[in-house]
């Protein structure tokens, strides 16, 4: 009796996801060599692939690409399951809930300059109230809030400035979803 | 710059807004207060209680000798200690509210106040 053979069908759209998301994990890579004065204040320069993966590609890619990034990032930095992965995912979730209702803001006005910070807002809210909850209930947490403000503007800005240079260089493929 | 070409009108209004927040979490950082006063205790009990306003040293009897504490405008530290390993000299000036040196050996211990109480993970 032969084993039954599961085919896998690959679509152009595996292989792109598959692709962005490499990009995505070499960038967090590099983020976790940058080194960093203060735990949580990073580049997060692996959210520029989101940002012009959401605008070319559409949401739900964006989705799959920055939770691969989160699962892959983990298992080759070592922190797959640990505090720091929640905490990493909790800022993805965020960031991308606000994405996908940011990217209905008027095109004209808003560009991936406002997408990018209102994201980094999100990420790091995100990641203060999950680690108010859960690693460290007290309100001593929030008392560096103003940095991680400000880290989220800054960093924010610059790769949203990043994503908005990538996207008027390289050209759309195709049709925006 | 060409930069700023890549900014549209609302991306201003977004980093304005994302300033605002900035400026807004501010206060957060000096939550705590300011460095108002330092408490000496000497076995758990105040030994004194001294307004950060002025300078000055006071000189603390212990078990093992005298630890001398100075206190200047805004800052305290201990100066000396008869400790054997200094742990409470060498962490300098305390200038923080809940900042606290205390040298053991001794049963000394020097701790900034604010107007409200900080806490650290020791309440834990």
């Amino acid at each position: 009796m032969t084993a039954s053979v599961t085919e896998l069908t690959v679509t152009a759209e595996d292989r792109r996801v598959a692709w962005l998301a490499t990009a995505a994990v070499a960038l967090s890579l590099a983020d976790a060599a940058i080194p960093s004065p203060l735990p949580g204040v990073k580049p997060g320069l692996a959210n520029i692939v989101t940002l012009v993966v959401l605008i070319r590609h559409g949401w739900a890619t964006a989705v799959w690409v920055s939770g691969l990034r989160v699962l892959a990032g983990s298992l080759l930095l070592g922190y797959f399951l640990a505090p720091a992965f929640f905490l990493a995912l909790t800022g993805a979730t965020f960031s991308l809930l606000t994405l996908g209702l940011a990217r209905h803001l008027p095109g004209r006005w808003f560009g991936p300059v406002s997408l990018s910070i209102l994201a980094a807002f999100a990420h790091i809210g995100g990641q203060l109230v999950l680690a108010r909850l859960w690693l460290i209930p007290h309100d001593g947490v929030f008392l560096l809030t103003p940095v991680f403000a400000a880290a989220a503007l800054v960093f924010g800005t610059i790769n949203g400035l990043i994503a908005a240079r990538l996207l008027g260089e390289i050209p759309a493929a195709e049709p925006v979803r | 710059m060409r930069w700023l070409a890549y900014l549209r009108p609302g991306d201003w209004l977004i980093i304005a807004g994302g300033a605002a927040l900035v400026g807004l979490t501010l206060p957060l950082l000096w939550q705590g207060g300011f460095a108002e006063r330092a408490i000496i205790r000497q076995d758990g009990r105040i030994f004194a209680e001294i307004d950060l306003g002025s300078r000055r040293e006071v000189t603390v009897p212990g078990p093992l000798g005298a630890t001398l504490v100075a206190i200047e405008p805004g800052r305290a530290r201990i100066v000396a200690d008869p400790g054997p390993r200094q742990y409470c000299v060498r962490q300098g000036w305390l200038a923080r509210p809940g900042e606290i040196a205390i040298c053991a050996p001794n049963h000394v211990s020097l701790q900034i106040a604010g107007r409200t109480r900080a806490y650290d993970s020791l309440s834990y």
